[in-house]
C-alpha cells in the first residue's frame, strides 16, 4: 500500500487536469477488476462483478486536488495566478510550484502585504524568468501549476505529503480492490475529476453507474493543534462520517459500516465535519437517489503542501472498506 | 447577423418569458431546419441534417433570455415595485428607461431624489427593493389597468451601431448567440447538428439541464456574450478579454473546466484559419457549458464567447468584426467535425 500511495502522490493532478494520475490508477487497478473506462468529463470507473448482481456499490474517491491557473505574464517575468479550488494562500505560500511540462517556479507573495490581506490576488509564480518574453516560452495563460510533489515519513507511523487529500482515498480504494477476497455486490470503483471545485465529476459518473448503495472515501480535518470542537483524532481509526456540509449519511450505510468495524475489531470513530463536502452528496442524490455514507481518514493540514495522516488509520479505513465489498449490506 | 442581432435585441424576453423571441426564431428557422420542437421548458430544438451522420452527437446551444425585472408590488400611489430576474446590477438600473409586459408600457426606474436622501444615504447604492418604476399613473387604481403583479419588464430596446463598428444594445447577452446559430444552420453543414435555444439561463441555467438530459449529447458548444474587462480602472492583469481580439475561447470560469482538447482544437482551429481569437483568463462568471457537462452522463464542453463591455446593462457593447470571427470559427469547428 506504501507504494502505491507514494505512486500517487508524486504526481500532480490539478482539477481538470487529472490525466497523468488516471493512467497511473488505471494501471494499478486493471488486474483486480473486470473493465475499465473513462468518461466524457475524466471519471475513471473501474467494475468489478459481484456474486449477486441485483445491487450495485458505487465507491468514490476523488483524483483532482486544488491548484492554480496561470491569468497574466508581466512585463518582469513574473506570473499571475488564480486558484483553482480551495487555497489558502498563506499555505501554499514560499512553496515550490511545478508545472505540466516540468518547469519549476516558486510562490511568492508581494512584498509588504499584511497577513489578514493576503489573497489570490497578492500570489505570483517566479520561475525565474527576466521578462515575459523568456516566461512566455515556458509558460502561457491558462497552463496550470500546483504545488511540487512530496513524501515525507515522520515518526510514529505517521507521513507528510502534499495531496494526500484525495491520493490516499485513490490508494485504499485500490488496496480495497486488490485485498477483498469476494465481492458481494456489482462494484464500481470510480475515481472522479473535479471534486475540490464543487463535486462535479461524482454527478455525470454516479448517474451513469446509478448506484443502490455508495461510499466515497475522502480525507476529513483531524484534531490539528489549535482545531477545536473537532470530532475525529488522528491516529483513532477510520472515520465513519454521519453528516458533512454537503450531506446526511444515510443511517443504513453509518450503520452497516459501524456493524462491520465491530465485527472485525476496526478501529474507527464518527466524523462531523461542519465545513467541507463530499462526493458522499452527489452520489446519493444521483437518479432516483442511493443509500449513501463516506468513509474518511483523518488528516491534519488539509489543502496545505504537508497534510499529515496516520498509517495505521490509513489500514483501518482500508479494512473496513474490503469488509464493505466483500460482505455488502445485508 | 446584424440585422437579425437587431431585430432579436428588440424583444422582451425574460427568464421564463421567452416567448417573443423563440417566436421570431422559429419564424426564421422554419424553412431551413430539418424538424425542430419546443419542449416542456420553453427550449427549442432544432435539428439540421448535414452531409453526413458523426459518431458524436453536437450541439450548439445559445440562450433566448435576457436578464430583466418582476413587478411585484404596486402601491398606493401608483408606483411599482420590483425584483430582479437573473444578475442586475442595482448601479446600472437607477434612472434608465424600461418597458413592461405584452401591452409595452413605459416608465422610468426612480428612486428617491437625492435632496431628499439623508446624508448617509447619499453616495450609497440605492438597493433594488427601493427603486421603482414610475409609468405616469396617479393611483393604484389606474397603474393596475396596465399593469399586474408578476409582470416582467426589461430596459427599453435601443439598439445602435456606434464609434468604430462598435454596437450597443440591451441584451446582446445572448441575442447575439442566437442570431449566431441561425445564421449557421443557413450553412449547408457536413455533420448532422443540433441547435439548442435554451431558456432561464441568467436565473441558474435551468433550461439547458432539461435540453442536456433529453438530448444526452457527447459534444456542446455553448455561445455567449462574455464579460471584456478593457475600460477604465481594470487592471491589466484583470482584463479576461478585450473588444477587437476576436473570439473568446473560454478554458476556465466559475462553473466550469471545459475540456481541454476541445479548447486546443477550438484555439488551433481558429490559427489554421486565421481567425482572431483570444482566452479567457479570470475566472469569473458561467453559462450553459456547466449544465451540459454535468447532466446525465455528461458531456465535452465548449464556449465561444463575444467579447462584451457593460454586461447585464442597458447598454451591451460589442465590436461587429469579433462577431463575424465567431461565426468564422464556429462554422469551421462544425465543419471540421469533432
Amino acid at each position: 500500500m506504501l507504494n502505491t500511495i507514494k505512486k500517487f502522490t508524486s504526481v500532480n493532478s490539478v482539477s481538470g487536469s487529472e490525466e497523468k494520475l488516471r493512467a497511473l490508477i488505471e494501471k494499478e487497478i486493471l488486474p483486480f477488476v473486470d473493465s475499465v473506462q473513462t468518461d466524457a468529463m475524466g471519471n475513471l470507473i473501474a467494475y468489478k462483478k459481484g456474486e449477486n448482481s441485483e445491487k450495485k456499490l458505487m465507491v468514490a474517491a476523488h483524483m483532482d486536488e486544488i491548484g492554480f491557473v496561470v491569468t497574466y505574464i508581466e512585463d518582469n517575468g513574473i506570473i499571475r495566478v488564480s486558484n483553482i479550488g480551495g487555497i489558502r494562500p498563506i499555505a501554499s505560500a514560499y512553496h515550490p510550484v511545478v508545472f505540466a511540462n516540468g518547469t519549476i517556479g516558486i510562490l511568492g507573495i508581494d512584498a509588504n502585504t499584511k497577513p489578514e490581506e493576503i489573497k489570490i490576488n497578492k500570489l505570483f509564480v517566479d520561475i525565474g524568468a527576466k521578462s515575459r518574453r523568456e516566461a512566455e516560452k515556458k509558460v502561457k495563460i491558462g497552463d496550470i501549476c500546483a504545488v511540487a510533489p512530496s513524501f515525507k515519513k515522520l515518526a510514529g507511523g505517521r507521513y507528510a505529503a502534499k495531496a494526500f487529500d484525495d491520493r490516499i482515498g485513490c490508494a485504499v480504494a485500490v488496496d480495497a480492490a486488490r485485498n477483498a477476497k469476494k465481492t458481494a455486490m456489482d462494484t464500481y470503483y470510480v475515481f472522479t475529476v473535479q471534486e475540490e471545485v464543487g463535486l462535479r465529476g461524482s454527478k455525470p459518473s454516479a448517474f451513469s453507474v446509478m448506484p443502490d448503495y455508495a461510499v466515497a472515501i475522502d480525507v476529513t480535518t483531524a484534531d490539528a493543534p489549535g482545531e477545536k470542537g473537532v470530532s475525529v483524532t488522528l491516529g483513532g481509526g477510520a472515520a465513519i462520517k454521519i453528516k458533512d456540509s454537503s450531506v446526511i449519511c444515510s443511517k443504513v450505510m453509518v450503520d452497516r459500516l459501524t456493524a462491520l468495524a465491530k465485527e472485525n475489531n476496526i478501529k474507527h470513530q464518527y466524523e462531523i465535519l461542519t465545513a467541507g463536502g463530499t462526493d458522499t452528496a452527489s452520489m446519493q442524490l444521483a437518479g432516483a437517489g442511493s443509500v449513501a455514507g463516506c468513509i474518511s481518514i483523518p488528516t491534519r493540514y488539509i489543502h496545505s503542501p504537508v497534510e499529515v495522516l496516520d498509517m495505521a488509520d490509513v489500514k483501518a479505513c482500508s479494512q473496513l472498506l474490503t469488509a464493505l465489498i466483500e460482505n455488502g449490506i445485508e | 447577423m446584424i440585422e437579425r442581432l437587431k431585430k432579436y435585441c428588440g424583444c422582451i424576453s425574460p427568464s421564463g418569458c421567452e416567448d417573443e423571441i423563440r417566436e421570431l426564431i422559429i419564424q426564421d428557422i422554419q424553412q431551413i431546419a430539418t424538424r425542430y420542437e419546443v419542449d416542456r421548458m420553453g427550449n427549442l430544438i432544432a435539428f439540421k441534417k448535414g452531409r453526413k451522420t458523426p459518431d458524436k452527437k453536437v450541439v450548439v446551444s445559445a440562450h433566448m433570455d435576457e436578464v430583466g425585472l418582476m413587478v411585484k408590488y404596486i402601491s398606493d400611489e401608483g408606483y411599482i415595485y420590483f425584483d430582479p430576474i437573473g444578475g442586475i446590477d442595482p448601479r446600472v438600473v437607477g434612472g434608465r428607461r424600461v418597458v413592461i409586459g405584452d401591452k409595452r408600457i413605459y416608465g422610468v426606474v426612480a428612486s428617491k431624489a437625492i435632496h431628499l436622501q439623508k446624508k448617509k444615504e447619499r453616495g450609497m447604492v440605492v438597493p433594488l427593493e427601493e427603486m421603482y418604476i414610475d409609468i405616469g399613473c396617479d393611483d393604484k387604481k389606474s397603474c393596475e389597468e396596465v399593469v399586474s403583479v408578476g409582470d416582467v419588464a426589461t430596459f427599453v430596446p435601443n439598439f445602435e451601431e456606434f464609434g468604430d463598428g462598435l454596437i450597443k444594445s440591451k441584451a446582446i447577452d445572448d441575442r447575439f448567440g442566437c442570431a449566431l446559430l441561425v445564421e449557421l444552420m443557413q450553412e449547408e453543414l457536413e455533420y448532422d447538428t443540433y441547435f439548442a435555444f435554451v431558456t432561464c439561463e441568467e436565473v441558474g441555467t435551468d433550461g439547458a439541464k432539461q435540453v442536456a438530459f433529453n438530448l444526452r449529447p457527447d459534444i456542446a458548444i455553448a455561445i455567449e456574450a462574455t464579460t471584456a474587462g478593457d475600460v477604465l480602472g481594470a487592471p491589466k492583469s484583470r482584463y479576461a478579454c478585450e473588444l477587437r481580439k476576436g473570439a473568446v475561447i473560454s478554458h476556465i470560469d466559475g462553473s466550469t473546466i471545459y475540456d481541454k482538447k476541445l479548447v486546443e482544437y477550438a484555439l488551433a482551429t481558429a490559427q489554421e484559419n486565421n481567425i482572431k481569437c483570444q482566452l479567457k483568463n479570470v475566472i469569473a462568471g458561467g453559462n450553459d457549458a456547466s449544465a451540459y457537462q454535468r447532466t446525465a452522463a455528461g458531456a465535452r464542453v465548449l464556449a465561444v464567447s463575444a467579447p462584451t463591455r457593460y454586461i447585464h446593462s442597458a447598454s451591451n457593447v460589442v465590436c461587429k468584426d469579433d462577431l463575424f470571427e465567431i461565426k468564422k470559427l464556429v462554422l469551421a469547428l462544425l465543419q471540421k467535425g469533432f
